[in-house]
């Protein structure tokens, strides 16, 4: 019986083993050292913030892993002998493979700050880091002020878990507005707005120079660059993004980059072995997409696609259609298609903006210049149905298109106040058109492309 | 905004408090009229009880329930164990002792509590509403910006089963415990809402309509927790109200009316067999021998069942009674809500739960037969069982100890739906039709979960949706109520519930939308 080996248990590796025990008999064993578990990183804040145990963040009962025959072992890989077939384990056993897939995730970012190994610093990622959390904010009284340093998703997120706790926190954001790099402008300062309206110490173009200690070696204080500045804080978050978890097999023969170098089959340079999700790094990026994308569901995607391939239906990762989703604080945000911010934006890309005269909730719409076609949305506040846009940037629909059956897409719970007819009169009016809203159809929600 | 906190929840406890403590206060003194009133109303024959109570009760005060109650109790065994000796059977007394010492009781007190009625009511439930709601009303401030509040769930002793949360547990379960089988401890509590019963049906108050008042009053508290918890959500908003409205006017206030009217006291939308006495023969020969109305409840009572509430789950899903017009729903939605969290998730949790709600609709549904065929046949057995031995059963294991003491005691331990989920026969009814023909669906969009757990975590129905969810598969359960609060949770607007076209509306899906189109539809149509 063939043996594949997967190490790291989180979504990519998981999604594997699920899909591979679907299509085949192979002996399978996901090897982690991070817990005895698959669980949902995603949801490491929600503990920290009481929204749920740690429980609650495995998708699967512990029973599930038995029964489906997934031999789970917690161990450390120290080196991966790729013409033996074999893994050495941290504890000094060994473990063949007949094929071997790395899953091994993201790192936190850390650039080289003086100080950014004292205790007190920490990142978000791994389960370790919400326990080192909670040991040095367990509340504002143990932590009097918490620095996060990086204005992306995580830090946000960590922001927001800070907050939760009432311990005050100051956010350096290198940036001159909030994820500008990703977000247009005025959706940028709209999450200003709405991070400060949470008494969180928001600092735009703010880079950290150093991290002082106190005598114990733990946090004692941040510096500034740009103002010299000295910050007293208890916790330092590095959220300044995440880089390929891969340490442990730069003396192995398998290439590397930034990641682990793979081709469209999620196959590396040595036969029989293969790296998904967030560790992967592809030769060359798919569309607009970057080489190595460190989201959820793309780690899901690569799983449910190897698993095809290790199970004899050999096929290419071919992701669809980009999409997204996070949570700022309070605002939901969720994109389809490509809606790029100032930075790295197409001439040819064109954007209409919505915002509600009073709520964070705004919405804008990137079309092509000359042809009108539809390239993307953001929207914050509104839910839209995937299946919709997913459907429309197949069809190449049009812009005046999208706009004329917005309601189609509407995904708000029931009886929220829809905003399709202000936004189209909106539109109207900025692209001297005369377009009518059509009336929701289940027909044409259900239709396929 | 803090310290109003804290001096409601002062407020609250010292009303709590004299409440709590009201069963076993007050004095009593039966009068010799009041008794034989009740000797007459009561057709009551024996000389044995009646002499009995005349030397030992009649005249004498009594501090509390519990120095009086015992001796009626006695009194009713010594009779009943003499005329069953002297096989005297017409003189034997089937009302239960509890009963008796209920209505002695009401008849007998006298003193501070029965001359104050309105002041005890403001010490008791005056301090409980004000102190709750100077608790719950501060928090529009210190909640602070609208959006989802669960921040500290598993932090709080009342809500992560700690210390308060057990509490809470035994304070329900003893108050369910007095109210179904020791009604006589009721008999303060009964006093305080005299004038309002006689207000609204002219009658004094009952153990009953006790509750009924609480009910609704502990409803309507909540309620404005809920309003303010999810002021961000006009789903809850408005189904908060709908729950309130229909406990208010239509379990409480139409009932006590009719009565007034000299009509039968009925709740128009409790719908058999949640309302599984309905069939019963008394209640048949009631509404019979009440001519017009009578009828009318009667046809209106089997059109819901077997027309309304089906057609209304097909159009709008099981939600519609269960977390929109019903009364045990409207109470777990408002005074639940806090402890929705500790419903069990496990598969084995939901084996417990198909095999318990099944077997309490199918004991439904025999008792129900026997009872309409004894009705007509005018037998007392069926096959040699005894119908009245079934309905007893019934009415005591699964009417008073699964819908009231576990169903509600239990609240702070097994979250907030334990009889909707586990027992209720309607439930399980319209669970049936909910799963297998109905427009109403919990939809999952796309690829965008991420497996975060929040919608299992808060599902009161113990309904794992991130299965789905995380499977891009629609969320089509039987023991769902749409109560809605997963797609509140939901960080990424996955979820949305939804009435639509029933084609295509339980979606098995392998892979998801978002990955290689081809690979897609090659896996998802096997």
């Amino acid at each position: 019986m063939e043996h594949i080996v997967i190490i790291g248990n989180g979504i990519s590796g998981v999604t594997l083993a699920r899909h591979i025990r679907k299509l085949s008999d192979k002996k399978i064993t996901i090897v982690s050292t991070e817990t005895d578990y698959f669980f949902s990183r995603t949801a490491l804040m929600y503990i920290y913030m009481g929204h749920m145990k740690f429980e609650h963040t495995q998708p699967y009962e512990n029973w599930f892993w038995k029964k489906n025959r997934i031999e789970l072992r917690k161990a450390y890989v120290n080196q991966i002998d790729t013409d033996n077939k074999s893994l050495k384990f941290a504890d000094g056993e060994s473990l063949n493979y007949d094929k071997l897939v790395i899953a091994t995730g993201s790192k936190p970012n850390k650039f080289g700050w003086p100080g950014q190994d004292l205790e007190g610093v920490m990142g978000l990622y791994h389960k370790q880091d919400l326990e080192t959390l909670e040991t040095h904010a367990p509340d504002n009284k143990a932590c009097e002020r918490a620095v996060i340093v990086g204005g992306g998703l995580i830090g946000i997120e960590l922001a927001e878990m800070l907050n939760s706790r009432k311990i005050p926190v100051t956010f350096l954001v290198r940036e001159s507005s909030f994820w500008n790099g990703v977000l247009p402008e005025s959706e940028s300062e709209m999450i200003n707005k709405h991070i400060k309206n949470h008494h969180i110490d928001l600092r735009l173009s703010t880079n950290l120079k150093e991290i002082k200690s106190d005598t114990n070696g733990k946090v004692k204080s941040v510096i500034i660059e740009e103002t010299g500045e000295e910050l007293a804080c208890n916790v330092v978050g590095l959220t300044a993004g995440v880089s390929p978890n891969i340490d442990f097999i730069k003396d192995s023969k398998i290439e590397t980059g930034r990641g682990i170098k793979v081709n469209r089959f999620l196959e590396t340079n040595i036969k029989d072995v293969f790296a998904i999700g967030d560790c992967a790094e592809q030769h060359e990026p798919i569309g607009n997409r970057r080489p190595i994308e460190a989201v959820w569901y793309t780690g899901r995607m690569m799983g449910e696609t190897l698993a095809q391939t290790l199970c004899g239906n050999r096929i290419e990762y071919k992701p669809g259609h980009w999409f997204n989703s996070a949570k700022f604080l309070d605002i939901e945000y969720q994109t389809y298609g490509w809606v790029f911010g100032k930075k790295g934006r197409p001439d040819y890309e064109q954007h209409f903006h919505w915002k509600h005269p009073k709520e964070d909730i705004c919405i804008t719409v990137a079309f092509h210049k000359e042809s009108k076609k539809f390239l993307g949305i953001n929207t914050f506040g509104i839910r839209m149905r995937h299946e919709i846009f997913d459907k429309w940037l197949t069809e190449k629909r049009d812009v005046d298109y999208v706009m004329s059956y917005l309601k189609d897409a509407n995904f708000d719970p029931e009886f929220y106040k829809a905003y399709e007819n202000d936004i189209l009169s909106q539109y109207n009016t900025e692209f001297n058109t005369n377009l009518t809203a059509h009336k929701k159809s289940w027909k044409r929600i259900f239709s396929k492309a | 905004m803090k310290a109003i906190k804290h001096i409601g929840l002062v407020i609250f406890l010292i009303g709590l408090a004299i409440f709590t403590a009201l069963p076993v206060l007050g004095t009593f003194n039966l009068n010799e009229g009041d008794f034989d009133n009740i000797v007459i109303g009561q057709n009551i024959k024996s000389e044995v009880f009646i002499n009995d109570i005349k030397s030992n009760i009649v005249g004498k005060d009594f501090n509390g329930m519990q120095s009086l109650s015992p001796k009626i109790s006695k009194a009713l065994d010594n009779a009943n164990k003499t005329h069953t000796t002297n096989k005297e059977w017409d003189k034997k007394i089937y009302t239960k002792s509890s009963d008796m010492s209920a209505m002695i009781g009401k008849k007998s007190a006298n003193g501070f509590i029965a001359d104050n009625k309105g002041l005890m009511w403001l010490l008791t439930f005056g301090l409980g509403i004000i102190g709750a709601l100077m608790f719950i009303l501060p928090n529009l401030i210190l909640l602070g910006k609208k959006g989802i509040k669960n921040d500290g769930i598993y932090h709080e002793s009342a809500t992560n089963r700690g210390w308060i949360g057990w509490m809470v547990f035994i304070f329900l379960v003893s108050f369910y415990l007095v109210l179904y089988f020791a009604s006589e401890y009721a008999t303060n509590w009964t006093l305080l809402v005299d004038p309002i019963s006689e207000a609204l049906s002219g009658n004094p108050a009952g153990h009953w309509f006790v509750y009924g008042f609480m009910y609704c009053v502990v409803m309507t508290v909540m309620a404005v927790r809920m309003y303010i918890k999810y002021r961000h959500n006009i789903y809850q908003v408005f189904r908060t109200t709908s729950v309130l409205f229909f406990q208010i006017v239509f379990a409480f206030i139409i009932p006590e009316i009719m009565v007034r009217l000299q009509m039968p006291y009925y709740d128009f939308k409790n719908a058999f067999p949640l309302d599984y006495d309905f069939f019963f023969q008394w209640n048949l020969k009631a509404l019979i021998d009440n001519g017009g109305i009578g009828i009318f409840i009667l046809v209106w009572g089997i059109v819901l069942t077997l027309v309304i509430v089906p057609i209304m789950v097909y159009f709008f899903g099981k939600r519609w009674y269960c977390s929109w017009v019903c009364g045990c729903g409207g109470l777990a939605e408002t005074l639940g809500d806090p402890y929705r969290q500790h419903s069990d998730k496990s598969l084995f949790a939901w084996k417990i739960e198909r095999y318990l709600i099944h077997t309490v609709l199918l004991f439904v549904v025999v008792m129900t037969a026997m009872t309409l065929y004894s009705f007509f046949s005018e037998t007392g057995t069926v096959l040699g069982i005894k119908t009245s031995t079934v309905q007893s059963i019934y009415s005591l294991v699964i009417g008073s100890i699964f819908a009231g003491v576990i169903g509600t005691g239990f609240y702070p331990i097994f979250g907030n739906r334990v009889w909707c989920r586990f027992g209720c026969p309607l439930a399980a009814y319209l669970g049936f039709v909910q799963r297998f023909k109905s427009r109403f669906r919990i939809t999952t969009n796309g690829g965008q979960c991420i497996s975060c757990g929040n919608c299992s975590t808060y599902c009161e129905q113990g309904i794992d949706v991130r299965a789905y969810a995380q499977k891009g598969e629609n969320i089509i359960r039987s023991s769902c109520v749409g109560c809605g609060i997963c797609s509140a949770v939901c960080p990424r607007g996955v979820l949305k519930l939804e009435n639509g076209p029933e084609e295509g509306r339980i979606n098995p899906t392998e892979i998801l939308l978002g990955n290689d189109v081809d690979l897609m539809d090659f896996v998802n149509k096997k």
